[in-house]
């Protein structure tokens, strides 16, 4: 498979499962209440998920070699306290983004 | 035909999603294109995909060559946020104009702004739903292709520019925090994190950690649900 066709076929894959979810109550829930243990489930893994994106993120960081990853640590404090203060996500992303650039690009 | 008076009242309800979509889709249009992706695949994604947080995602799942079946799988949990927006708008949707599309557009910010800002009574809502769905996607769409553009023609230093999926996703988790104000969550993400860090290679690290989590949640059921 040429490059050019995984890109596709992986975006393709990406848009459907992202359709499924966005079409799924539309198609199982039009009559009745969705099940206890999906409810439980939907309104309790978006948390889990996000955390574990967090450090989906990081698994490109050596953290057993100098710096230990403190240059990422440092930069995830600095964008929770942006995003605790101003409550402004793009201010929180950009902050925490430029941050981490000047202590890549500058140290 | 054309209705300009709910195009109007569309347009002036969308102005807050116009500034953060327009700059997070310039930001994941110029990382797109820093990772090494062509311009007009980022623009593709934005236009058939159009999810924030997946897409920012695959950049970094399609930078690594991950497989289809784990592409799916991810796709799918980083989504199911999503997944019941539609329970609350059944009533609202039930004569609408391309509900196929209207599902599809329907992203936290076009859940947020459906369900809660009241509209004048006589305008004909269907027409309303439409335009706020197609606006906040061209803003989306836009950012995107300003963003793959300005990514291709201008070359600077972007080393570190994949942090922003860091800050994005560390903004998202503190978001939930602050609905559902519970610690057991982040705790078993981050537990299950480190399992899956230090015991699978790196690329399979995200379905390994989702399963984890799966089955973690159920042991926790209880806790989860009394905290």
């Amino acid at each position: 498979m040429s490059d050019y066709e995984y890109l596709l076929l992986a975006i393709l894959i990406m848009s459907i499962a992202n359709y499924i979810t966005r079409v799924f109550p539309f198609l199982f829930f039009i009559k009745h209440e969705p099940p206890k243990i999906i409810l439980f489930v939907e309104r309790n893994f978006p948390p889990i998920i996000m955390s574990i994106l967090v450090f989906y993120t990081l698994t490109n960081v050596n953290f057993s070699v100098k710096p230990y990853g403190l240059k990422e640590i440092i930069s995830i404090i600095v964008t929770i306290l942006l995003h605790l203060k101003f409550n402004n996500y793009l201010m929180s992303i950009f902050g925490g983004t430029i941050f981490y650039m000047m202590l890549v690009q500058l140290i | 035909m054309f209705h300009k008076r709910e195009l109007k009242v569309a347009f002036k309800v969308s102005i807050p999603v116009m500034m953060g979509y327009s700059v997070l889709g310039f930001a994941f249009g110029l990382l797109a294109v820093s990772s090494g992706l062509k311009w007009y695949f980022a623009i593709l994604m934005s236009i058939v995909i159009y999810a924030g947080a997946l897409q920012f995602l695959a950049v970094s799942l399609l930078s690594a060559k991950t497989g289809f079946v784990d592409i799916f799988i991810a796709s799918l949990m980083v989504n199911l946020r999503q997944s019941f927006y539609g329970l609350s708008l059944l009533q609202k949707f039930k004569k609408a104009i391309l509900k196929p599309y209207l599902i599809f557009a329907l992203t936290d910010e076009t859940y947020a702004l459906l369900t809660t800002v009241k509209t004048e009574k006589n305008i004909k809502k269907k027409w309303y739903y439409l335009y706020l769905g197609m606006l906040n996607q061209s803003y989306w769409v836009g950012g995107t292709i300003a963003g793959s553009i300005f990514g291709s023609s201008v070359h600077f230093n972007t080393k570190g520019l994949d942090f922003s999926l860091t800050a994005l996703f560390v903004v998202l988790a503190i978001e939930q925090y602050k609905q559902i104000k519970k610690f057991t969550p982040f705790i078993l993400g981050g537990v299950v994190s480190i399992i899956g860090f230090v015991t699978v290679p790196k690329n399979d690290m995200l379905v390994v950690s989702i399963g984890l989590a799966l089955i973690g949640m159920f042991i926790l059921k209880k806790r989860i649900e009394n905290e």
